[in-house]
């Protein structure tokens, strides 16, 4: 009688002692978690929000189109040239690579393939920038092509490793299909294999640009020396590219030259934002075409 | 009906002709194709050692004046001819031990928070925006790290940590402006906090859901959980993913550039000017007037290469252990 006065079933399961301070712990760590997410997010929001309500303020007409120090349009078109000639070095040599990856390597040439990509990838920029110095400026001159060379280098892991994880998704029994009619190898990948994948390889080439559009440290040694002020098209010069011209800005106390660095980083990273987001939104589209 | 008109012979004929020269055709393209993806992959090789002639050709003056010396030497007086990477290596190691330490938590943080705790909907969201950190070019970061960061670290967080905790020799007192290796820490954690983390929710998403259901039926919380299943068995991962973190922060060269005010001497606080390896190239070799400068920084730019293969071999070496795939980085 005595024990079941002890004994309430009506009162409510609240954990005590232990198992309380256990709760509160667990509790406290996942709002630390959570703390942590927002944090990063936060930090993403201020960088462009500055970088957007600074950058407005110089943007105009005059300024997208003329050269400095009313505008940057040099640098827009120098950056554009310089990015493009890598691009068109970078994707066929990075797809090509993922064909040899998926096609053909067994695996330990795959292994050390891979090895050599992520090598590459790791590679810190400015490394690649000495490179560029040591292979083409010194002893010439300051190239935008010098500079499309060493873009295309940091390019060239991204667009090989996206492709080969597009390529791994392209349906087996279509490739068998292809193998069942005696298809030979090279008409099985540019008639099925390839087409397959065009998405994929598309996606991880905009990202690729992306990333290799910001790039500085390589442009540095490549193309630095150059006259901002009016337009320049001839890869064989140096170019006026977006990146270096923040850098240099920004190295200058010059409170007009800041205005044009937040009008170029406004540019450089909207369009940054919008490609790799736009790429991801086509990459997770293509995956699911292909999975059904 | 011009096939049918078409004599049996006269017709077998053809499709055997046309089989051979299909044959033959496919043979070269075979052929080609398969040598063209091997000059590609070759090619990828050939560009890594090339890398790394270009870059010991360009340190071999320096390399046959000072030696091995050079890497602890404290001198970097360019009119002298004297020059030491010492210095530059204390603050690269320093800059990036602190990014490290401030953001592998933070990222294995949102790593849990991502892959165990956000709501399907809200992961979609806030993966991709922790990924898009890492989209911001390093010139953009550090431009804002000069004139937004640095003085309001200034301003508020050194004087904060100097008051609060200066027994603390690290903590020294505020230097005159915030060009200081704690603010290019502070950009270095920025960048390093979206690798590890993107990495890290992919191995706890990895972990499988029975062995930590069976630890929830035992009767642990969530965070005990945590503690004792999905970290225990992806330690090794994490390891591998501050390591390639610890691979990006070595070589920024530009954001650092900007922001920790190219001292050249070891100092103990940390909101003192530093430099770093990578940060010494991109300030000094556009103004580099003699060989010998120039040499030294391509000496610089060697020993940053055999620290980031280092630290990127073993990331991967303990990655392909651990069995995950340690280039999905970036």
């Amino acid at each position: 009688m005595k024990q079941g006065a002890e004994f309430d079933p009506a009162t409510p399961l609240t954990p005590t002692g232990n198992l309380r301070r256990r709760q509160l712990f667990s509790k406290l760590a996942e709002y630390g978690a959570t703390a942590a997410a927002v944090i990063a997010v936060g930090v993403l929001a201020i960088v462009t929000y500055t970088v957007f309500t600074r950058g407005a303020a110089a943007l105009d007409l005059d300024f997208l189109i003329k050269g400095a120090p009313d505008g940057i349009g040099p640098e827009l078109v120098g950056t554009a040239i310089i990015v493009a000639i890598a691009t068109a070095m970078a994707m066929p040599v990075g797809v090509l690579i993922a064909l040899y990856l998926t096609e053909y390597a067994g695996n330990r040439a795959a292994h050390l393939v891979k090895l050599t990509m992520d090598v590459m990838n790791g590679l810190p920029s400015i490394i690649i920038g000495l490179f560029i110095f040591g292979l083409m400026v010194n002893h010439h001159k300051q190239s935008g092509f010098a500079g499309s060379v060493a873009l295309a280098i940091i390019m060239l892991p991204l667009i090989a490793r996206g492709t080969q994880e597009v390529l791994q998704l392209v349906p087996v029994h279509q490739r068998e299909a292809a193998d069942a009619l005696g298809v030979s190898r090279w008409r099985a990948v540019v008639g099925v294999v390839l087409p397959n994948a065009i998405g994929g390889i598309a996606t991880a080439t905009v990202l690729s640009v992306a990333r290799a559009a910001g790039e500085t440290a390589p442009l540095i040694f490549a193309s630095s020396v150059f006259d901002p002020g009016s337009y320049y098209m001839n890869p064989f010069e140096a170019l006026p590219n977006v990146s270096v011209r923040i850098y240099s800005l920004s190295e200058e106390a010059n409170p007009e030259g800041f205005t044009e660095a937040w009008g170029l980083s406004m540019i450089l990273i909207s369009f940054i934002l919008f490609a790799s987001l736009g790429a991801r939104a086509l990459l997770a589209r293509s995956k699911r075409k292909m999975a059904s | 009906m011009s096939s049918t008109a078409t004599p049996v012979a006269v017709r077998r004929h053809r499709a055997a002709r046309s089989g051979a020269w299909r044959r033959k055709a496919d043979r070269i393209g075979d052929g080609f194709l398969y040598g063209i993806c091997l000059a590609a992959a070759l090619l990828g090789a050939v560009t890594i050692l090339a890398i790394a002639y270009q870059v010991v050709h360009g340190a071999a003056p320096a390399f046959s004046k000072f030696g091995f010396g050079f890497v602890l030497s404290n001198d970097w007086q360019p009119n002298f001819g004297e020059f030491g990477a010492g210095p530059l290596l204390f603050g690269t190691l320093v800059s990036s031990f602190f990014a490290l330490l401030l953001g592998a938590p933070l990222a294995i943080s949102i790593g849990l928070y991502l892959s165990l705790l956000a709501p399907k909907g809200v992961r979609g969201i806030v993966s991709p925006l922790v990924e898009m950190l890492a989209a911001i070019p390093s010139v953009i970061l550090g431009f804002w790290g000069v004139l937004i960061l640095a003085p309001f670290a200034h301003e508020h967080i050194e004087p904060f940590l100097h008051d609060t905790l200066g027994f603390i020799p690290i903590f020294g007192p505020p230097e005159t402006t915030g060009s200081s290796v704690f603010t290019a820490s502070l950009i270095l954690t920025i960048m390093v906090i979206p690798i590890i983390a993107s990495i890290s929710r992919d191995l706890f998403l990895a972990v499988p859901r029975d062995v930590q259901d069976g630890a929830s039926a035992l009767g642990a919380t969530r965070w005990e959980v945590v503690r004792g299943v999905v970290l225990p068995s992806t330690a090794s991962g994490i390891v591998a993913a501050s390591l390639l973190g610890l691979g990006r922060a070595l070589g920024e060269a530009i954001a650092v550039a900007q922001v920790i005010g190219a001292g050249s001497e070891i100092q103990t606080s940390l909101f003192k000017t530093g430099d770093t390896l990578a940060a010494r190239i991109a300030n000094q070799f556009p103004g580099a007037l003699t060989e010998l400068h120039k040499a030294s920084l391509f000496y610089l730019g060697a020993i940053l290469l055999v620290i980031g293969i280092a630290s990127n071999l073993i990331a991967h070496w303990i990655g392909r252990r651990f069995s995950f795939d340690a280039g999905g980085a970036r």
